[in-house]
């Protein structure tokens, strides 16, 4: 048994130490926006704030998260930053399939938290880690622009 | 309210007082509409047909419309809403859509008569279906409203999902008039709008699909949940072919949340509470393996082998046209050329994952599928269920690309679920994903020219080297001699005028399982052609654009995406050393496309996008905004696969397994990126696969046009492309 925050709320999943925080948000706590792309932290289709940071929750084992605040895509509206960052991403239709989109949301928003204004190659470093098969590279980066105004 | 529900629920299509409206897709032409009312007391098979349609409007006001083609990021259903709901009269934001459940008979795409999504098909064999079923259910509620109030129905009006008489100052909503009008008879050849009185049609209309797709609500089959549902990891022979040879799982079985360790003839699963319960139980596993007849095979050695069935293997003919021998014989000048491409995996997004509950009378699947009737069958005869007894939930896709075309993955999953009485969810690692793929075939492709005194071709000849696709999607295989359309489509079907043309096709099947990919048979053939194209401009000492306009003489809509998308790149305009740009052009799925990729190349090898440019003509545009996404994707989808992908074997493993060694394209490699679509009156063309085809073309020509360095095998090889120091 662990104790999380996760999205505000304490929550005690009978999860191992060792299971990433991945598996814990999807089979234990039933969020399944937060999506498994790789299992090696190469795809950031799982990626979740931890304290406001993102991280790969596919290889981050959720005994090393006791104690710290995790929010998820079902949550990140949230947050100014994150509503902002899901209206640019509509009214942009950044989304194709979506399958990586909770990630590619996240990692943004985390960005704008902590840089108001990047410039591309903030955009580049903060994105990077970010997959999407689909190719909505050209709308993430003008959508990241569009909710950071 | 949008909501986007799970595919067609029985009961609650058997309301009373539903109106239904379907047509029979199965036949070459589409049949005339018709009605399908049931009171809910019909029996579940005399009432198999009524299931679905395309539009249901229910007493209580409820329009449904039904998908016939799945959403996996294209766009589709927003884009066969539109063609519903333009017909219908009601507003995107009245409806629910659902995905359409498997039946052959109501939701076969035309195209192909089969309900499969994929070849870039959905629009253009649903443009004038998915209308005509609109336009017929409005007729149907205009009576109905005209009978009740005593007026010709056509001083009716509709908006908005309600009937109006403007004289009366009276209105009624459909959902009012669905019991009256599934009462009444079903007209024919009800008459569609024209383009001027288009609400929706040519407009960027906001999706339906993604608000739920930013929050983390949208349901993939990954992300289904069934009461008392169990998760399941899985292993695989290595090598294709291979089997269990001795498994120890006693470790595994002592483990804490492990339900069940289950075998099939080259694969394991072990069933846990959780996928990590699962996934540490399989890592527990003490599995050897026969390897099996695949065990040696090695791209080396398939390579030759291929190389070796272009010389010597049967051709079987494609496309003949002209005095093809005479004109080489009498050319001034021959060149010809060897191109090669590689096995590739699809590695969607979303890895393969099926949820099976299978009991003693029935079997319920919650998966994502480009293909259900397939599914449903090869299921069926799994269990030795009557098809119907087979319940296909189909799902959003997170990324298709033709994987999810083959049910390979949910025959497995069917397979193991049927050892156990409770519902599993089955999930392939990302490695298991990439390894155990069907893949894009490798090819092998002879193309020569004879050139005139003007430097035009006055023959060419194709010779494409490959397996077939078929052979792993068609019952009982593909039969030796016959042509699969796909290995030359793109071939013999160019925009250009070649006097004299020869394309034929070499039947090669390598040891290694096949399946289509995006853009199919164009993608691998416009790169041979478009390549060779460039190569033909070189020797003929003239510009690429300029030489392609001389042979589009009866192209016009190919040779006006040409000039536009030149214009808008600023072809002819100086650049900096080791930088150029190329072009491809193509007429594929009834679209035209041209693109320019615009590179600089480093001394190191290393490619560096500058700009791209594509300019486009689909016909008539459904959602302008949606083309210029897929555009953007599909090119992308392309270049990534150019620049970094090949699937390759040693000792019968597949090398590749993860995004680290089988890479994509990231967002900080793609540069500005312009799509320009040309307004046309033509019928819709497809779109999703048109800017795959273009991408690895233009991207080799630019290299060319950069280094001098001539691309003819693919993936790109970077080592080429380093400068020469002598």
């Amino acid at each position: 048994m662990v104790s999380l925050n996760v999205n505000g709320l304490s929550v005690e999943p009978n999860a191992t130490p060792d299971t990433p925080l991945l598996w814990v948000l999807r089979d234990h706590l039933g969020l399944t926006g937060t999506k498994f792309g790789c299992g090696i932290a190469q795809c950031g289709a799982c990626t979740v704030h931890l304290d406001g940071r993102p991280v790969r929750s596919c290889v981050l084992p959720v005994g090393l998260v006791k104690g710290r605040a995790v929010t998820t895509i079902e949550a990140i509206g949230q947050t100014q930053v994150g509503q902002k960052v899901q209206e640019a991403w509509l009214d942009l239709e950044v989304v194709q399939c979506g399958y990586c989109q909770s990630g590619q949301i996240m990692a943004a928003a985390a960005l704008l938290a902590r840089n108001p204004h990047p410039d591309d190659a903030a955009i580049d470093a903060a994105m990077a880690g970010n997959i999407c098969r689909c190719g909505t590279y050209p709308r993430i980066r003008d959508a990241i622009k569009a909710a950071a105004t | 309210m949008r909501r986007l529900r799970e595919n067609v629920n029985r009961r609650s299509v058997l309301k009373a007082g539903a109106l239904v409206v379907a047509f029979s897709l199965a036949g070459a032409k589409v049949v005339s509409a018709r009605v399908l009312v049931r009171d809910g007391a019909g029996g579940d098979a005399s009432t198999a047909k009524a299931i679905g349609g395309f539009v249901r409007i229910e007493a209580a006001g409820r329009i449904v419309l039904v998908m016939p083609s799945v959403e996996m990021g294209q766009g589709i259903y927003t884009a066969e809403a539109v063609l519903l709901a333009e017909e219908l009269e009601v507003g995107l934001d009245q409806v629910d859509l659902v995905a359409a459940p498997p039946d052959a008979l109501l939701y076969a795409q035309p195209l192909f008569k089969a309900q499969l999504t994929g070849g870039s098909t959905s629009i253009r064999g649903f443009w004038t279906p998915l209308r005509q079923a609109g336009a017929t259910a409005r007729a149907m509620l205009v009576a109905a409203a005209a009978a009740r109030w005593s007026v010709p129905p056509e001083t009716c009006s509709t908006d908005r999902a309600t009937v109006r008489h403007e004289a009366s100052g009276r209105s009624l909503s459909y959902g009012e008039l669905a019991g009256d009008a599934a009462a009444g008879p079903t007209p024919t050849n009800v008459p569609l709008k024209g383009a001027g009185q288009w609400k929706l049609i040519g407009r960027s209309v906001k999706r339906l699909d993604t608000p739920q797709k930013v929050n983390g609500q949208a349901v993939f089959g990954i992300d289904v949940v069934v009461p008392g549902m169990k998760i399941a990891a899985v292993t695989m022979c290595p090598v294709d072919g291979g089997r269990i040879a001795s498994l120890d799982d006693r470790a595994t079985r002592r483990l804490q949340g492990v339900r069940d360790v289950l075998r099939l003839e080259g694969v394991v699963a072990v069933v846990g509470d959780t996928y990590w319960t699962a996934k540490t139980g399989l890592d527990a596993l003490l599995i050897e393996w026969d390897h099996g007849p695949n065990a040696a095979v090695s791209s080396e050695t398939m390579r030759s082998k291929q190389a070796q069935a272009s010389s010597s293997g049967k051709p079987i003919a494609g496309l003949l046209l002209g005095d093809v021998e005479g004109a080489f014989t009498a050319a001034r000048k021959r060149v010809e050329a060897v191109y090669e491409l590689p096995f590739l995996a699809h590695a969607t997004m979303e890895p393969v994952n099926t949820t099976v509950h299978v009991r003693p009378d029935g079997c319920d699947i919650w998966v994502g599928t480009q293909t259900p009737v397939v599914a449903q069958t090869h299921a069926a005869r799994i269990l030795g269920l009557p098809k119907d007894k087979v319940r296909i939930h189909n799902h959003l896709i997170g990324g298709g690309f033709g994987r999810r075309l083959q049910a390979d993955t949910i025959e497995q999953a069917v397979a193991f679920a049927r050892q156990v009485d409770y519902p599993v969810k089955f999930i392939w690692t990302r490695e298991q994903d990439i390894r155990h793929d069907r893949f894009r075939p490798s090819y092998y492709d002879r193309i020569a020219a004879a050139l005139g005194s003007d430097g035009l071709p006055v023959a060419w000849t194709h010779r494409v080297t490959s397996g077939t696709v078929r052979q792993y999607f068609d019952e009982g295989g593909w039969p030796q001699g016959r042509l699969d359309k796909d290995a030359v489509n793109g071939a013999w079907d160019t925009p250009y005028d070649l006097p004299a043309i020869r394309v034929d096709w070499v039947r090669h099947d390598p040891p290694v399982k096949l399946n289509w990919w995006r853009g199919v048979g164009p993608t691998h053939n416009t790169f041979v052609v478009e390549s060779f194209m460039d190569e033909l401009a070189h020797e003929a000492g003239r510009d690429p654009i300029a030489y392609r306009q001389a042979l589009l003489g009866k192209e016009l809509r190919s040779r006006a995406v040409l000039d536009l998308a030149a214009m808008k790149a600023g072809w002819g305009t100086p650049l900096p050393p080791r930088s150029g740009r190329g072009i491809s052009l193509h007429k594929n799925f009834d679209t035209r496309a041209a693109l320019v990729v615009e590179v600089a190349v480093d001394e190191a090898g290393s490619i560096q996008l500058r700009r791209i440019v594509a300019a486009v003509d689909c016909g008539i545009q459904i959602n302008p905004d949606t083309i210029r996404a897929q555009i953007q994707g599909g090119v992308i989808f392309g270049l990534s696969a150019a620049l970094y992908n090949g699937i390759t074997f040693a000792q019968g493993r597949v090398q590749q397994g993860n995004f680290n060694d089988y890479r994509q394209m990231r967002i900080n490699e793609i540069p500005p990126f312009e799509v320009h679509l040309i307004t046309s009156e033509a019928s819709p063309g497809g779109l999703g696969e048109v800017g795959t085809v273009s991408a690895a073309p233009a991207l080799a020509n630019a290299i060319f046009a950069a280094t001098g360095v001539r691309v003819r095998r693919l993936p790109i090889d970077r080592a080429m492309l380093a400068a020469r120091t002598n």
